[in-house]
């Protein structure tokens, strides 16, 4: 099968494959090539210049929360990285309160008692089913706008306030120090952890060297287990820290919603684990506390985690849905606001979808190391 | 007399491993050959080298008068000549016996869908099943879907018949319905090529018997000398491992 | 007899202390789900039923303090049907009807031309269902895009993006399993931006960024940006799907097709892609199914379907105050719409198995 050059060169398949792709390339380079083209008339037409000049200019809007300071004077490119956070804050803490509804849930439904799993199965068919942003209306404009106003708040144990204008949660005084002690602290607990279990005598030696380190990197830090409490000085509340009843409704509305793909994904998970796994263990002697521990649960978890992690992605392009509630997140800060006001189109929706692009590419390759992961310790 | 198929120093490697090793083998037209061996031999892809499923990196294949070679015209001209019949049947598990059959005459070589249909209809009465003609797939047992494969691969109207180990798995009570109809169709004086377990079928039918072991030709010979006086020990070896069962 | 009469209470004796109270854990769940229930349900019917107001035609039949249905009775045409002129009606219902009259004749039983039919609903829906509503080929009153709303709205989106979608989606597919390299490449880079990127942002990127992108004065129609828009989100999707179909159809389908002569367009059309299609019909409804819900998000770039028109109907001065009222009423139908749809994807998913373990796995019949 060679002799090629007694083919006629058209009909040889690796000179067709060359000369449909050398085609796709000159299609894609004229598509493009084009639009730019179109892009830089009709923006100059418009008096506008292309390039990423305009994020140094300042913003002249406020944004009503920020976990960064803000003030109008601060520029677009501010702006960009103050609603980024924004979109990041909403979506860890969307992530860690539906996985927790989620398993809930899901567990539930897995539940021999009537009752508890049919309430779960109400739960995960009502909202699978409708849309969210729907859901995010009824939560913004339904139950956020109805709560009552300062002075009466629904109160939790006297420490958190919720109300019409926020939730409002106790703060440490020196949030510094505080973030560094948190921070060194991980360091030294998962390091002793797994690097150096094994050099300790004992479990006992262990835990104390470990409290003894924490009790110096606390000084260390400086910080103080003072805490700021909110409480209601004059009209409103003062002290601690608060999320926006937008951040509220919408950290709200996520959870629930993904809480519900969760919950099918645990039981899933839990229901792909072969009979005759509990029927062996239970030969085995180990009882039922057991057998979940080290049976029955690490074989669930490695049919859970990659959608899962599909579900943590899905809730962080989901937050894009906070801009139709006014919660300052990308979409509505950048590609609503400084677009309106600097009508560089391509630059500032190229950025967006770019921010999302990366997060999902990020994701993805902690999936497929995961993956490999358990493919080398048996799976598959 | 020109050979129908002419095999010339043909080596073939997947990556580093070479499965075919300067193999040679002409076949006249008319001629029933059964190709035999371990597993592993190559006699499998020494077949799909024939109608191009394999390629192969030395040596020459001419089938029909075509050089075999990377060349789309050339590759389909000979797939239009020459029939094969797998071991898992391969239907098409969406279309009805009738469109299975009827499928590759009207569109690879163009003829009316009613003159298509009843020459399959013909084909389909040869292979003893007329009656399930408008059934799908599943609803046939294994040697009625054999037979269906192999009537599939006739209404091309082939010279040459390629067999890939066409009984290996069907349960044993359907294997002989199926080798009644490969017998009835040597009979009628076509090119065959099979490669198979069945001895009895060898005996019956085969002009010449082949033994492949390694990616070689250890022995090709006519039947009766195959069986009573084969002319390499390895062959007696292989042929006493088999038979004795 | 009053054993008959023993039995039916003997039995719920035996399911009631079985399911509900069996361990002292049980007892305590069902303790917590009755209070549950007792706590949030009755305020709700309350609320939503027995003080709730369905007679009448103005704000001022609102009176009682609990669900305003009035307001849902009056406004419900232009849920339904948008800004379409009322006298015209006869033109959505009759693309309701024959959408409704498609479906039906391809969920019933294995008949023969059913196929064929499913595939020129595809291709040409999108262009009746077009003619019937704007100009009926020029024959009749215009009405223009702006105009079609609420459910309509929804349907038109959702249906148009996921014809357009899946002869797109299979081409990718095709294009990422391809072994020419810059096709597989492109594939798989066009994929994954649509797929990486929220809705939102393509809505957006679609209503401003593509009248960017050709000359000065060409007039984009709204509708037509955004159906642009989803069928390129929905593709990318769709490809994925249809990836997996193309996966599990055994390669030795293509090798029997090549030994006929088949070459590749032909093997892939007759062979492989019947057979890929079937197996994700599942995939094809929940893409769908998951399409329908995300129309919701073309509010944000102004076109007023059925979540549209809702909102719109309340900032209206006559009923504001009354948005709960319009939510749940546009919350019940889309649950009722994506509700029975999965049901009807978990029955085709069920038959689809069946199929293939009552035949060691050769079998497929749709039926």
């Amino acid at each position: 099968m060679h002799d090629l050059k007694d083919i006629p060169l058209w009909r040889q398949p690796r000179v067709r494959g060359l000369f449909v792709q050398i085609l796709l390339i000159v299609l894609v380079c004229w598509v493009i090539g084009t639009g730019v083209q179109n892009t830089i008339d009709n923006m100059s037409k418009r008096g506008l210049a292309s390039g990423f000049g305009f994020l140094s200019d300042p913003a002249g809007f406020d944004i009503i929360f920020s976990m960064l300071p803000w003030s109008e004077d601060h520029s677009n490119g501010r702006a960009f990285l103050v609603a980024l956070l924004n979109t990041l804050l909403v979506s860890f803490l969307g992530i860690v309160l539906a996985t927790v509804i989620g398993f809930m849930v899901g567990i539930a439904r897995l539940s021999s008692n009537w009752l508890a799993s049919t309430l779960a199965s109400i739960w995960v068919e009502s909202i699978r089913n409708v849309p969210l942003l729907l859901q995010l209306f009824i939560w913004y404009f339904g139950v956020i706008q109805n709560l009552g106003g300062t002075r009466q708040s629904m109160a939790f144990y006297d420490v958190v306030f919720l109300n019409v204008r926020g939730l409002y949660f106790p703060w440490p005084k020196l949030p510094h120090e505080m973030l560094i002690f948190l921070v060194s602290f991980a360091f030294l607990f998962f390091g002793m952890r797994y690097f150096t279990l094994r050099h300790f005598r004992s479990k006992r030696v262990f835990w104390i060297t470990l409290v003894l380190f924490t009790c110096l990197l606390w000084l260390l830090s400086g910080a103080t287990l003072a805490f700021d409490i909110p409480a209601i000085r004059g009209f409103n509340f003062q002290g601690g820290a608060v999320l926006v009843p937008e951040l509220v409704a919408l950290l709200l509305g996520l959870a629930t919603y993904t809480s519900a793909f969760v919950a099918e994904i645990v039981r899933a998970g839990f229901l792909s684990v072969n009979q005759g796994q509990f029927e062996a263990a239970a030969s085995l002697g180990l009882n039922r506390a057991q057998t979940l521990k080290f049976v029955i649960i690490p074989q669930a978890l490695r049919v859970i985690i990659p959608p899962l992690t599909s579900q943590y992605l899905n809730l962080t392009k989901n937050s894009s849905l906070g801009s139709a509630i006014a919660y300052p997140e990308i979409v509505l800060i950048f590609a609503g606001t400084v677009l309106t006001q600097t009508g560089m189109a391509v630059e500032i929706v190229a950025m967006t979808m770019g921010v999302y692009l990366v997060i999902s590419l990020l994701i993805a390759s902690v999936m497929n190391k995961y993956n490999s992961w358990i493919m080398g310790h048996g799976g598959g | 007399m020109e050979s129908i198929i002419e095999i010339n120093k043909v080596s073939k490697w997947f990556d580093d491993f070479q499965v075919l090793k300067t193999v040679d083998l002409k076949v006249q037209k008319g001629e029933k050959i059964v190709i035999c061996g371990p597993s592993g031999s190559g006699k499998s892809t020494l077949i799909r080298c024939i109608n191009a499923l394999e390629n192969y990196q030395n040596g020459e294949i001419t089938v029909c008068g075509h050089l075999l070679k990377e060349d789309p015209k050339v590759v389909e001209a000979v797939r239009k000549n020459v029939g094969m019949v797998f071991q898992q049947f391969n239907l098409f598990p969406h279309l009805s016996v009738m469109e299975n059959l009827t499928l590759a005459p009207v569109w690879v070589k163009k003829i009316s869908k009613s003159l298509a249909q009843s020459e399959a209809m013909e084909y389909l009465k040869r292979v003893k099943i007329p009656e399930q003609a408008d059934k799908y797939p599943s609803q046939l047992s294994g040697g009625q879907q054999q037979r269906v494969a192999i009537a599939r691969s006739l209404c091309m109207k082939p010279d040459i018949m390629l067999f890939d180990e066409p009984t290996s798995a069907l349960d044993p009570e359907m294997i002989k319905e199926v080798l009644d109809v490969m017998v009835e169709l040597a009979d009628a004086g076509m090119t065959m090529i099979c490669v198979t377990h069945e001895m009895g079928f060898a005996k019956t039918v085969a002009d010449r018997v082949i033994f492949m072991e390694d990616g070689k030709i250890v022995e090709d010979s006519p039947t009766q000398i195959f069986f009573d006086k084969p002319k390499s020990e390895r062959t007696q070896v292989f042929l006493d491992q088999i038979l004795k069962h | 007899m009053r054993e008959n009469k023993r039995k039916p209470l003997k039995l719920m004796n035996r399911w009631i202390r079985k399911n509900l109270f069996a361990t002292s854990f049980d007892v305590f769940l069902t303790l917590i789900c009755l209070a549950f229930i007792c706590w949030a349900l009755p305020p709700f019917l309350k609320w939503a039923v027995f003080d709730a107001d369905f007679a009448g035609t103005t704000r001022d039949d609102c009176t009682s303090g609990g669900a305003c249905w009035v307001f849902v009775k009056m406004r419900f045409n232009q849920f339904i049907y948008g800004l379409y002129p009322d006298h015209l009606y006869w033109r959505p219902n009759l693309v309701f009807v024959i959408s409704g009259l498609w479906l039906a004749a391809l969920i019933f039983p294995e008949w023969k031309g059913k196929r064929k039919l499913a595939f020129t609903g595809v291709l040409l829906g999108p262009i009746i269902v077009y003619q019937i509503l704007y100009d009926g080929f020029g024959y009749l009153e215009i009405v223009d895009t702006p105009q079609w709303g609420g459910l309509l709205l929804t349907m038109i989106i959702a249906g148009v993006g996921i014809a357009c979608s899946l002869p797109l989606g299979i081409i990718l597919a095709l294009g990422r399993q391809s072994e020419l390299i810059l096709v597989r490449k492109f594939s798989i880079v066009f994929i994954e931006l649509w797929r990486g990127v929220p809705l939102i942002t393509v809505l957006f990127m679609a209503s401003v960024m593509l009248p960017l992108f050709f000359e000065e004065g060409t007039h984009f129609d709204k509708l037509m940006r955004c159906l642009i828009g989803v069928t390129l989100f929905a593709s990318a999707y769709m490809a994925e799907v249809v990836r997996g179909g193309l996966q599990a159809v055994p390669k030795t389908q293509i090798e029997a097709a090549q030994a006929l002569g088949m070459g590749y367009w032909q093997s892939m059309s007759f062979v492989v892609l019947p057979q890929a299609i079937r197996i994700v019909i599942p995939g094809i409804v929940n893409t769908f199914i998951g399409l329908f819900k995300d129309t919701s998000l073309v509010v944000v770039i102004g076109m007023f379907d059925l979540l549209g028109m809702v909102k719109a109907a309340f900032t209206n001065r006559e009923w504001a105050g009354y948005s709960v009222e319009g939510y749940l009423f546009a919350g019940l139908l889309f649950w009722v719409f994506c509700y029975w749809m999965s049901k009807f994807s978990q029955k085709i998913e069920k038959k689809i198995n069946m199929d293939k373990q009552s035949s060691g796995g050769k079998a497929w019949n749709l039926s």
